[in-house]
């Protein structure tokens, strides 16, 4: 199992693997935003809680039909479900590596963005929090949408539209966090809600995605 | 005699062919009366004026939409379960009729909601996660839509309903937290007693009935087309190999 996770980050990391594309879209999203809307500092400190969490679900967005496609294409994915670790196993494995290359340096980069979006300077540590507690769940909920996708030749928009209402509990959960936390009110609600929609599924997705992945090798 | 013998197609086929157009014929029947009795025979509201019709139409669709996707997820959990195929048909005949439920409630929610609250669309806890469901019904057909192979289209498709009906039940919480809404609670229920008088109540649950027949009829009806359409495949097949 730690073969395969070190695999993973190797294949993300290096050349033509896609790492920091996610990084850089989150970085477009939350350059466009004041863009589109105007520079007026209050509006921007009022919308950027739920602009960033919305910046992050897209670029999670992003790399997911990357989690099993290329496997899938050149048989590893094959290799990987007769091996001796169950297929729930390789899915976890598979979508920790996906947040570790999407959702750790999205949350690292959040206070920077959050700073180009006039943030209340009470609502960084939420922020990091926040992402740090939600986007574990936005991995392994993108594994189970490319489960579901991965025998199919142009998945990505498929992809997108199963992935992204299953996103809304976290992203509600998650913005609401970030809001409390820059107004100063009390969060531990939101926030423990957002803890248990990241441990539900990471505790029963990747049996689901197994499930999916078996059906589409079948 | 158990309930599994119409788990076999062509059983299926012959009780449905018998049924079908009882049920049709009830559901014309109750939904004219319902329909006719709701917008002609009923006193306009004090308030609402005559705008309150639309009720008949409006939350008799909008149960139907959530009812299809339970129609749903009992078929994926018995095509997982015991691998009967009619029951992934019925699953499947079920979520095109469904969405169009949920559309039809959400547009004639949109009107009613124009004149009553003054806006087409608000971002209401109830709206907004009817809104979610349908995304969850385009999501689920598109997935039927995109795999070609229908054993591993009917398996993924359950599973995704499985885990999609997880999701919009917390969906469905969660936007309670984040909106206090417009919507009213609600009016009809089963325990609380009833808080819609019975002038305008009993039109409503004969319209209800209706709408519930429709949705049976339409089910059994594109279940059964399904189920031509793999038989005529089946011929094909055969003819080509032979």
């Amino acid at each position: 199992m730690r073969a395969l996770l070190v695999r993973d980050l190797r294949l993300a990391v290096r050349a033509g693997g896609g790492f920091g594309l996610g990084l850089v879209f989150f970085l477009m999203v939350a350059v466009l935003v004041p863009l589109g809307v105007g520079p007026d500092s209050a509006i921007l400190a009022r919308i950027a809680p739920g602009i960033l969490w919305v910046g992050a679900l897209l670029a999670c967005l992003l790399s997911l039909d990357r989690v099993f496609a290329l496997d899938f294409e050149d048989g590893s994915l094959d290799l990987l479900a007769t091996a001796p670790i169950p297929m729930e196993a390789v899915v976890a494995v598979k979508s920790l590596a996906h947040w570790l290359v999407t959702g750790l340096p999205l949350t690292l980069l959040s206070p920077v963005l959050g700073l180009l979006l006039n943030l209340a300077p009470d609502g960084y540590l939420w922020l990091i929090l926040a992402l740090l507690v939600g986007t574990p769940a936005l991995s392994v909920i993108g594994a189970f949408g490319a489960a579901l996708t991965v025998g199919l030749k142009r998945g990505g928009l498929l992809l997108s539209l199963l992935v992204l209402p299953m996103y809304v509990p976290s992203l509600i959960f998650g913005a609401e966090v970030v809001k409390r936390g820059a107004g100063g009110q009390a969060l531990a609600t939101p926030l423990l809600l957002l803890g248990a929609v990241t441990l539900g599924a990471w505790a029963l997705l990747p049996f689901a995605s197994a499930a999916a992945i078996r059906a589409n090798l079948r | 005699m158990s309930i599994w013998e119409y788990a076999n197609p062509k059983k299926f086929m012959q009780a449905t062919a018998k049924v079908l157009p009882w049920v049709a014929g009830l559901a014309v029947v109750l939904l004219g009366a319902g329909l006719i009795w709701g917008f002609f025979f009923t006193p306009d509201d004090y308030k609402q004026g005559s705008t309150v019709k639309i009720i008949y139409l409006h939350v008799p669709s909008a149960m139907m939409g959530v009812s299809a996707w339970f129609t749903m997820l009992a078929g994926s959990l018995i095509w997982l379960i015991r691998r009967h195929h009619v029951s992934a048909l019925v699953a499947k005949a079920a979520a095109p009729v469904g969405l169009t439920f949920v559309v039809i409630g959400l547009v004639t929610g949109a009107i009613w909601g124009q004149p009553m609250w003054g806006t087409w669309w608000a971002w209401d806890p109830r709206l907004t996660s009817f809104l979610i469901l349908g995304l969850f019904y385009l999501g689920y057909v598109a997935l039927w839509a995109a795999i070609e192979d229908p054993d591993t289209a009917a398996d993924l498709t359950s599973v995704l309903c499985i885990v999609g009906s997880v999701f919009a039940f917390l969906s469905r919480y969660a936007v309670n937290f984040w909106n206090q809404g417009l919507h009213q609670g609600a009016s009809v229920s089963m325990v609380g007693g009833d808080r819609v008088s019975n002038v305008y109540g009993l039109p409503l649950g004969v319209s209800v009935l209706g709408f519930a027949l429709l949705f049976l009829t339409l089910v059994m009806l594109r279940t059964r087309t399904e189920i031509r359409a793999r038989r005529v495949k089946a011929l094909l097949a055969r003819e080509r190999v032979a």
